[in-house]
């Protein structure tokens, strides 16, 4: 998408801070039926969300063999993109939860739509596990309750973690997410008219913001988020489990976890920049997301790509100090080998293109941010891709190496999950507040009439 | 049947005026008070909560947490005894696995409860508005309904308007 290349308008001139009725007015302004510009964006990511599913169609028909699958390789890109997607829902939680209980005040107006972002990353991560286990009409054999097919769950398996942590991870965000809508679907309602109004008021739950309410929603909302400040980092440190606990070298770490964690958090925010730039140039929002909003994202950024540069160096010098041989030739094989090219792609990315960053220039310049946040997202897939091939492409021995090649199939269905999670966002702001209009009022000065009383807090 | 009790609703555009109008009608003994805001304002929480005790969410919280522990303990270490799988001299029921488990549903249930706290609590979801609803309550107005004595109506709204009422209804 692109993006203007004309300074802010609040480097011009400072904008006023917004009223609270100037915030109802200028997220309703956002529901206005969208402009041709839009219709032609959500058409071309539907053409690629369709070749997608064309492309999953055959290799249902055709077989797993479809997608390149041959041993050893048979996790390959549906397992890279699988970890992919999961991660960059991380930064949504921690926007909405970690950053509400350190009482980040910058959060506010990004929260809406980084929540958003990672219900729809998770849904789009919760396809590869379907995709990839070939018969998807089998999916409920992953139901982790035993039962009479001969088959029941081995509780002591990653993958049966993931799927609890995974399944955990999207309801809670939901539910988090739904919580957090309810007093501004009350203010759609009350600012709408004819089906919409019905509809709105369905959903609003009959929310009059009487003080008994707000009381009890302020609880449960810090409690929420006390919940899910550990899940988040429980469900990227499951998921890097599910190889840390194989013996496969160049996985059987125990740097996985805040490694992932870390990585995950880095690669969301960079999502975060790339849905929210646009959003704040279409919808003209930028009095709410400000340019201290962005600068703050583009400093979290470079800080997870420094920890993320130190995780690389740990992981290389772990190798070499093990003294291990297989871990050592891994590494080795890893940085010269068939895929050399990726790894030096993805330092290119995560640990060298982020240093601009440490320009304030740069952090307020919307397109370099824009550059360096698609060039680590890049780079976020290539680590989960160098992770999961190399190393089951050169393990312990000769007879068991193989090289993964991608398929045209398997290109698609990965092409075609971003085109269902744009599709989902795409959809997501033409119907809902995308920026949260109770949580954006709090923040504002609240009006008072004896200024010499004004209280600050 | 005639009511015994009469609302008075007073409409307020700044936080320091419906803060002056609450404490003037608590000083007065008016307790029966509903107060609408756009968002949750900490002074007039400050006011309104003086003598209540916090929100019972948390014991909803509580006990959804415990009961997801307990259940991811007992889901797995049964199915284990039940279809044991034997692996190598390794407990049957090895419970360091199994805390993963426990631990994500204990978030699960934990947080499921937290919302279904806050709904019976709030009393969510409701059907009809209440009479005394104004939708600008929901952008940049703030309201207060004081239920009281018929008698004492004409008192309300001095109370009201002297605090800087907007508007005073009916």
């Amino acid at each position: 998408m692109s993006v203007t290349t004309s300074p802010p308008p609040e480097r011009v001139h400072p904008l006023p801070e917004p009223t609270f009725a100037d915030v109802n007015r200028d997220v309703l302004a956002t529901l206005r039926p969208p402009s041709n510009l839009y219709f032609l964006w959500m058409s071309v990511v539907a053409l690629i969300l369709t070749a997608g599913i064309l492309a999953w169609t055959y290799q249902i028909w055709v077989g797993m063999g479809a997608a390149g699958k041959r041993t050893p390789q048979m996790w390959a890109m549906y397992i890279t993109t699988f970890v992919f997607w999961i991660g960059i829902g991380h930064a949504g939680t921690l926007i909405s939860a970690v950053l509400y209980l350190f009482r980040a005040r910058w959060r506010t107006s990004i929260y809406r739509a980084a929540e958003a972002m990672t219900i729809f990353a998770v849904m789009t991560a919760g396809l590869f596990p379907l995709i990839h286990a070939g018969r998807m009409w089998f999916a409920y054999f992953l139901l982790p309750y035993p039962n009479q097919r001969y088959l029941w769950p081995n509780f002591r398996s990653p993958l049966v973690w993931d799927v609890f942590a995974i399944s955990t991870y999207l309801s809670i965000s939901t539910v988090f997410f739904i919580v957090g809508l309810v007093p501004d679907i009350a203010a759609l309602r009350d600012a709408s008219e004819g089906w919409r109004r019905r509809i709105y008021s369905m959903l609003a739950l009959g929310w009059e913001g009487e003080h008994a309410q707000w009381r009890h929603y302020r609880r449960a909302y810090g409690l929420l988020a006390a919940l899910a400040t550990p899940l988040v980092l429980s469900v990227h440190s499951v998921v890097s489990w599910d190889f840390a606990m194989a013996l496969v070298p160049g996985w059987h770490s125990t740097l996985f976890a805040p490694f992932f964690v870390n990585g995950a958090i880095f690669s969301g925010f960079a999502m975060v920049i790339v849905l929210v730039l646009p959003m704040r140039h279409y919808f003209r929002l930028h009095s709410y997301i400000r340019d201290k909003h962005v600068d703050a994202m583009a400093k979290l950024i470079l800080v997870t790509s420094l920890v993320l540069t130190y995780f690389y160096a740990c992981e290389a010098f772990t190798a070499w100090y093990s003294g291990d041989h297989f871990e050592r030739s891994s590494l080795f094989w890893r940085s010269t080998g068939t895929y050399a090219w990726a790894i030096w792609l993805m330092y290119f990315c995560n640990s060298v293109s982020p240093l601009v960053l440490f320009s304030k220039r740069m952090r307020l310049n919307p397109v370099a941010l824009y550059v360096v946040s698609i060039f680590v997202l890049i780079g976020m897939w290539f680590e989960r891709f160098n992770i999961i091939v190399p190393s089951l492409a050169h393990d312990f021995y000769p007879y068991t190496w193989g090289i993964y090649v991608p398929t045209v199939t398997d290109t698609t269905i990965i092409i075609g999950s971003f085109a269902w999670f744009f599709i989902l966002f795409l959809g997501f702001i033409k119907l809902m507040p995308s920026l949260s209009i109770v949580e954006v009022k709090e923040t504002l000065p609240h009006p008072v009439r004896d200024t010499a009383h004004a209280v600050h807090h | 049947m005639p009511s015994i009790t009469e609302t008075i609703l007073g409409v307020f555009a700044h936080v320091d005026t419906i803060v002056r109008a609450l404490e003037n009608l608590r000083a007065k003994g008016y307790h029966d008070l509903t107060v609408y805001t756009p968002v949750p304002v900490h002074e007039i929480e400050d006011v309104l909560e003086r003598d209540r005790p916090v929100s019972r969410v948390r014991l909803f919280t509580l006990i959804g947490g415990l009961t997801g522990t307990t259940s991811g303990f007992l889901l797995t270490i049964w199915t284990a005894m039940e279809w044991g799988l034997v692996t190598g001299g390794k407990p049957v029921a090895s419970i360091p696995p199994y805390v993963v488990i426990a631990f994500e549903l204990t978030i699960l249930f934990g947080g499921l409860a937290t919302v279904i706290g806050m709904a019976i609590l709030g009393r969510l979801p409701r059907v009809r508005p209440s009479p005394t609803y104004d939708p600008r309550f929901t952008n940049d107005r703030f309201g207060v309904a004081v239920h009281c004595p018929p008698d004492r109506a004409a008192s309300v709204r001095e109370i009201l308007r002297g605090a800087g009422a907007e508007e005073v209804r009916p």
